[in-house]
């Protein structure tokens, strides 16, 4: 062993002779030093830009603003609004059809594409990338795509429908199926990244299990159905906490597809985090944008403890 | 030797990370930050920045294009922060909010010490950026609307063009003769708004915006719901594309496709028209059709100086060589936009001699200023909201515009407190 290496270890020897007789000895005050100053940058970081601005929202849900970053303290008056804002409503009501509707639907296409790519066919390495690629697309470049695909006039999907006799509709420009085209684009966007989590979900499934399967008679239906899906529970139960909890922020694909859109549209689809922005950038209502954003936060994480506490139902670790 | 390169490291880490918190000058060359929002004027706008800069070798100046649909939400956000441009434009609706929350300089003692004539400019404009007795810009532009036209559309349709003589009817007539269904073309764009749409038909039809003490609204004023209903009239009878229709496709991108033969567009459009590869040669514009009289609104934007800038000095130098003759020259020569200063507008007139220009100038004689009061952007919302519901024709234009001024004298009733 070399020098050093004998030096450390009883140093550390020492150290743990020390803390029977619970003392911080010297020794182990400066390995603390040292273990605080390498996390020091990173933890300020945290603590500035991310921990601060939690509780400074908390304490401007409690205030109203003026311009240019004026604000004087207006108590409850920024939730007692929130009660009669019908734009809130409209708002939650979007949310919860598109968090409905988005996640269950991203899931499953997700799972039927990693058990799809998970056997070794020719070319399967290409058709992962081909479907991770939305992950790695800028959010703008796909929302522009997206927009003149979906064009009612021009757009390619009409066009094509109108090639075999169907007048398409006004996908974006209709306040009544705005809501459903954005969640078909979230949904592509997000098989990539779901598929990739998922392959590795099926990848650390036993072969035991299938072997025994077979060895019982049973078709790829009940294979999926009664091995596959079971086992994968697990990563499907994480994959659903956290969708969800990206599906009640969605903001930056609505924005991007629909701000300067017709008013009607951007009602009918508008999320929290929408509101939240219009309040606080837009309308410089900063005190009622944090009280929106507290809600919101109450929101996700009554909804998170929900489905922890339900996870002893339908999941089942290994 | 180990520990102390750690510790070295450690050190040199937190240093790094806290100097990319601030950022400090040390003197010598100053660098300026000149906050514009169109993109066709950045060419125009760089090369009077050029100019300035050979003039005053130490001071160099970087110029920020924000979309005009995010200028001002990202301009609030920024001086909030303590983040705003030494230099940015302005535009009536702002002004007072800007003024009376002391973000941008006063430059009257500038205006003195340097002796800029402020009857070079003219005195609308100047007015426009007073507030409280105290002017905050130098006057950059001005324009006016006009009926644009596509000579093609008009000529397969076999209609004349339009000319001094049209009225509202007149319009109306020969877009039924340009609209073609089976072509997938439209008589004329009734895009949602302002400035370029209803706010002149409003005028013309002898209605007002706002009362001229900024009291009151004057969206259930008769002549004014009349002056909405000519829009809405338009799409009811299918001589313009729907709303939808519009939200899909910007109105502006319609006309320069050929599938909407007229459009009302503002004198800073001139320079798209003349550069996009389809309108360069196909279209030309007149005066606005007449209604009961003749209007259009007119408005000009103005260059001021942020006031936590730690450049007062230099930013009123660029100020005041934004304010010049040679940048008007400028801008007129590039087709750019009709300068303020006086005597320069004759240079914009001829920068694409392709189209009629001078009608712009000529709709000067009955142009009206472009409606605002304290607090505009506060109402100009509702505008947008509910005018929504009635270009879409779910709401009746009386309903509408009945619950428009409603929302707007609440806003403005506020703006008295």
């Amino acid at each position: 062993m070399k020098a050093a290496d004998v030096e450390l270890s009883t140093r550390h020897s020492e150290a743990v002779v020390n803390r029977k007789h619970k003392r911080v000895s010297r020794v182990m005050w400066r390995d603390f030093i040292w273990a605080y100053l390498m996390i020091a940058p990173l933890m300020l970081g945290l603590l500035i830009f991310y921990i601060w601005p939690v509780f400074q929202t908390f304490y401007f849900s409690f205030t109203t603003w003026g311009d240019f970053g004026t604000y004087q303290w207006s108590g409850l008056n920024n939730y007692q609004q929130l009660l009669h804002d019908p734009d809130l409503l409209g708002a939650l009501t979007n949310t919860l059809i598109y968090t409905v509707l988005a996640v269950p639907g991203s899931i499953a296409v997700s799972i039927v594409v990693a058990v799809l790519l998970n056997q070794k066919i020719r070319g399967v390495g290409l058709y992962r990338t081909l479907f991770f690629l939305p992950a790695v697309t800028m959010p703008a470049a796909i929302a522009m795509v997206w927009k003149w695909l979906y064009n009612g006039d021009y757009g390619l999907i009409n066009y094509i429908l109108s090639l075999v006799h169907i007048h398409g509709p006004r996908w974006i420009s209709d306040p009544h199926l705005a809501l459903y085209s954005l969640i078909l684009v979230a949904i592509w966007g997000s098989i990539g990244s779901n598929m990739v989590l998922f392959l590795a979900g099926l990848q650390s499934i036993s072969s035991v299990y299938y072997e025994a399967a077979a060895l019982d008679g049973a078709n790829r239906f009940q294979t999926f159905f009664r091995i596959t899906l079971p086992l994968l529970s697990p990563t499907i139960f994480f994959q659903t906490v956290v969708s969800m909890i990206s599906a009640f922020q969605m903001f930056d694909l609505l924005f991007l597809m629909f701000e300067g859109s017709s008013n009607l549209v951007v009602n009918s689809t508008q999320t929290v985090v929408y509101l939240f922005y219009e309040n606080a950038f837009q309308l410089n209502n900063k005190g009622y944008a944090a009280a929106i954003a507290v809600l919101l936060f109450v929101i996700i994480l009554g909804v998170t403890i929900v489905q922890f506490q339900l996870q002893k139902r339908w999941v089942h670790y290994a | 030797m180990k520990r102390t390169f750690s510790l070295f490291s450690v050190v040199m880490l937190l240093a790094l990370f806290l100097s990319a918190c601030g950022s400090s000058q040390s003197g010598g060359p100053v660098t300026l930050r000149y906050a514009i929002w169109d993109k066709n004027q950045a060419a125009a706008m760089q090369q009077i920045i050029n100019e300035f800069q050979k003039a005053h070798p130490n001071i160099s100046v970087r110029l920020e294009v924000t979309p005009s649909t995010d200028y001002w939400t990202k301009l609030q956000t920024a001086v909030t922060g303590g983040n705003a441009p030494d230099v940015f434009w302005m535009n009536g609706p702002n002004i007072a909010k800007y003024a009376s929350n002391n973000v941008i300089l006063p430059i009257d003692q500038q205006i003195a010490t340097d002796k800029v004539n402020l009857n070079n400019y003219p005195a609308s404009l100047v007015a426009l950026y007073t507030y409280n007795g105290k002017h905050y810009a130098l006057p950059k532009d001005f324009d006016t609307v006009a009926l644009w036209y596509n000579k093609t559309l008009f000529d397969a349709a076999d209609v004349k063009y339009p000319d001094g003589t049209w009225t509202w009817s007149t319009l109306e007539q020969a877009a039924k003769k340009l609209t073609n269904p089976a072509k997938g073309v439209w008589g004329i764009a009734a895009a949602l708004d302002s400035q370029e749409n209803y706010y002149n038909t409003i005028y013309q039809n002898g209605g007002y915006v706002i009362s001229p003490d900024q009291k009151t609204s004057g969206y259930d004023n008769p002549a004014t719901i009349g002056g909405l209903k000519f829009w809405v009239d338009l799409i009811h009878n299918k001589l313009s594309p729907s709303l939808a229709q519009m939200t899909d496709t910007a109105p502006l991108n319609m006309f320069e496709s050929g599938k909407v033969a007229m459009f009302y567009a503002g004198s800073w459009d001139a320079i798209e028209f003349g550069q996009n590869a389809y309108t360069k040669d196909k279209v030309d514009l007149t005066v606005l059709p007449q209604g009961v009289k003749r209007a259009t609104v007119i408005h000009g934007l103005g260059n001021v100086i942020s006031a936590s800038t730690p450049h007062s000095t230099e930013a009123w130098e660029f100020v005041k060589f934004l304010g010049s003759q040679r940048a008007a020259e400028i801008q007129a020569d590039t087709g750019t936009v009709i300068p303020a200063y006086n005597g320069t507008q004759s240079a914009w007139v001829k920068a694409f001699p392709q189209f009629h220009l001078q009608y712009y100038l000529d709709e000067l004689a009955y142009a009206v200023p472009y409606p605002v009061s304290k607090n505009t952007a506060a109402w100009n919302t509702d505008e947008t909201k509910i005018l929504s519901n009635v270009w879409a024709e779910k709401t009746s234009v009386d309903d509408g515009a009945k619950q428009l001024a409603q929302q707007m004298n609440q806003v403005l009733a506020q703006e008295q407190k």
